[in-house]
């Protein structure tokens, strides 16, 4: 019985994946990501993901990189759990002070070498946050931002055309 | 509508709220309602302050349902409602933190959102600059020989949102959760006061991501109420169909989510492929994907065309299609079952106490809902049915989620095939020689969102209030996970999804 339910929704959720021109452009874009972050990182590129006070509408569209739209782990980029195994932490958010040390203490235990990619128009300048006595505003002004995503929230194709624009510029 | 004529005809008046009128009461007053709260006569909406006076929404058995009273507190201090009524404690610790009116009497004198880093305290009081600092925070004792903390977070192991929650445990059994919050603390209430409607606006729809659009919905309404402007039908029916899509795809988020947590990432995949679809729809109809700042003060912003509304019936179809099976891949694997019954308890006394609403108060039996309850339009108009359970666990609490699945797409058709032609957006002007006062309930995908607002004479938002029904939840959480083992706290706090950023402001 389960089985069968089990195949019929597989079955189902695969007709529904039609290509449309933004699926093939989408895949075309991931598999680019894919062929630079192995020829720079050799297997992999892991992401440990902050929110510094955002609104959730940024992680929302994070979330949605993993789906299977997207599946962002298919092309070797995975979220993980802790600093210590990040390559490279996503930061969204308007820091909030209360979050200041949390985000500082995040990046001090991620091991070198290390990147910031900073999400959202919230982590680019405070986004409508900006001027709050609560809230420092960029990203980096606390800590150093190699790439900033645009965006009230970025989504997941800009996300992606991010990450690649990143892998690309990777020193 | 038209308010040049209006204005004429009409003399300045003092202050009142619409659509529920706000009375000023003495210390006996507020005292009467404190008790008839902790008798359960009332329900407690919400506690809010200003710089030298506190507010406090009541819900009412009787007409009208709402009901606003106030008290002046030239003294800097009022007495205590969470003393006798529990539900409204931490209300008032962020209101000692950032208006510095101090609740006398309370049990609980610990600040919330104030962690002494802000260069600042009482920033929306009397200001007083101080060094920033952290303050130390002292959790409750939970003691024994076995007993053991458990500190986690702000920063957490998956893409959620910042809190810090403090296990003690024995062995494996949780004995106590205690959580801190306020790490997502912009300062909204800052924010907003002097804001233009405009820029108050798009706050409001940034409060919590996930439900951007009933808080653009609940703003809207309240400063339509104060100004008393007719929204054109259109308006009405599209923003209905923008808070069904986004209630939607948070349920589909949801209950995904919750399975993933019990280790069944299969109905994960699944249910995102569904929520998945739902933004894109959204995005093609509306232009974003999340339909931020597509509602406005008097209508929306976006119309819908002609063939979106085919897509978005065509939409409904295959999600009536995919709902049952998933409902049948939920209630059929028993190994998931196995995790979700029993686990995370909340009984109906507690969620009646704490007049906790959405999917968690459903779930153990209140039924309340702001659709049905206040009946804005156009759901008078429109026949559903809200979920319902009084088992009170983690698997009630997706049972409720996969009923109003099955309400919203009822509701979304029949909008489609009801909405009226016509305008979008209402023409309408600020008055310019009133202060004006206006609320809202709106029901959000995780609960009643309350706002009350007041416009200055000179058109800018003098004070906003946004009340996340997260306020409501969170504590329910600490009671929920009494007695169950750690490893099953993230099923727990998935199954509430209380909004962080949306309670800490
Ligand atoms: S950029 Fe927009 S979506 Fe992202 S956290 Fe800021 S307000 Fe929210």
């Amino acid at each position: 019985m389960q089985k069968f339910l089990l195949q019929g929704l597989l079955r189902s959720a695969l007709t529904e994946q039609a290509p449309t021109p933004d699926a093939a452009s989408m895949a075309e874009l991931g598999y680019t990501l894919e062929r630079t972050a192995r020829a720079k990182l050799g297997r992999s590129l892991s992401i440990r993901e902050v929110d510094a006070g955002s609104c959730n509408g940024c992680e929302l569209e994070i979330h949605a990189l993993n789906n299977a739209y997207y599946d962002l782990e298919r092309f070797g980029i995975r979220f993980v759990a802790s600093p210590r195994h990040a390559d490279v932490l996503l930061v969204t958010g308007p820091v909030t002070k209360n979050m200041r040390e949390a985000l500082e203490r995040t990046y001090a235990a991620t091991p070198d070498p290390k990147w910031v990619i900073a999400v959202g128009d919230c982590a680019f300048d405070g986004g409508v946050f900006c001027g709050s006595y609560a809230c420092i505003g960029a990203v980096a002004k606390v800590v150093p931002v190699d790439l900033h995503i645009r965006g009230c929230p970025p989504d997941p194709t800009t996300l992606l055309k991010g990450l690649i624009a990143f892998v690309d510029n990777m020193q | 509508m038209n308010f040049a004529s209006k204005q004429t005809a009409a003399q300045p008046s003092r202050p009142t709220c619409l659509p529920w009128p706000r009375e000023v009461v003495d210390r006996a007053g507020w005292l009467a309602m404190v008790e008839s709260l902790a008798k359960g006569e009332r329900a407690l909406l919400s506690l809010w302050g200003e710089s030298s006076c506190v507010h406090m929404a009541l819900l009412e058995q009787r007409e009208p349902p709402l009901r606003i009273v106030t008290l002046e507190c030239p003294d800097g201090a009022f007495p205590s409602v969470g003393r006798l009524h529990p539900p409204a404690s931490r209300l008032e610790r962020a209101i000692h933190d950032l208006y510095g009116l101090k609740p006398e009497g309370a049990s609980d004198q610990r600040p919330w959102l104030d962690h002494g880093r802000w260069g600042v305290r009482q920033p929306c009081g009397a200001r007083q600059e101080i060094d920033t600092t952290c303050d130390r925070y002292e959790f409750l004792r939970a003691e024994g020989e076995p007993l053991h903390q458990i500190p986690v977070g702000p920063v957490h192991a998956g893409i959620i949102e910042p809190g810090h929650f403090r296990f003690s445990a024995n062995g494996e059994t949780v004995v106590r959760l205690e959580e801190r919050l306020g790490f997502a603390h912009k300062g909204i209430d800052q924010l907003m006061s002097g804001a233009s409607i405009e820029r108050a606006a798009q706050i409001a729809a940034r409060v919590s991501g996930d439900s951007t659009v009933a808080y653009s919905l609940a703003f809207a309404q309240a400063i339509e109420a104060a100004f008393d402007v007719n929204v054109p039908p259109r308006a009405i029916y599209l923003r209905a169909l923008m808070a069904e899509l986004e209630r939607l795809a948070n349920h589909f988020g949801d209950i995904g989510g919750i399975c993933n947590d019990a280790a069944f990432s299969l109905m994960q995949a699944h249910c995102n492929l569904v929520r998945e679809r739902i933004l894109r729809e959204a995005a093609s109809a509306f232009g974003h994907r999340l339909m931020m700042d597509r509602i406005t003060p008097g209508g929306t912003l976006v119309d819908l065309k002609p063939e979106s509304a085919t897509a978005l019936y065509a939409m409904t179809d295959w999600i009536a299609l995919m709902t049952p099976r998933l409902i049948a891949l939920f209630g059929d694997t028993t190994s998931l079952q196995d995790r979700t019954v029993g686990t995370g308890f909340v009984s109906e006394a507690l969620v009646k106490q704490y007049a906790c609403g959405g999917y968690v108060g459903r779930a153990s039996g209140r039924a309340f809902d702001a659709r049905k309850a206040i009946g804005y339009a156009p759901y008078p108009h429109l026949a559903f049915e809200v979920g319902a359970s009084n088992e009170g666990d983690v698997d009630a609490r997706v049972w409720v989620r996969f009923d109003e699945i099955r309400a919203s797409l009822k509701i979304v058709r029949q909008i489609l095939d009801e909405t009226p032609e016509g305008p979008i957006i209402a023409a309408w002007a600020l008055p310019d020689d009133w202060t004006r006062e206006g609320a809202a309930l709106v029901e959000g995908f995780r609960g009643d969102i309350f706002v009350w607002l007041r416009m200055r004479a000179d058109g800018v938002v003098q004070r906003c209030h946004l009340r996340d029904p997260s306020w409501f939840q969170w504590p329910l959480l600490e009671a929920a996970i009494k007695d169950n083992i750690v490893a099953d706290f993230p099923l727990c706090n998935k199954s509430f999804n209380c909004s962080y950023s949306g309670h800490d402001l």
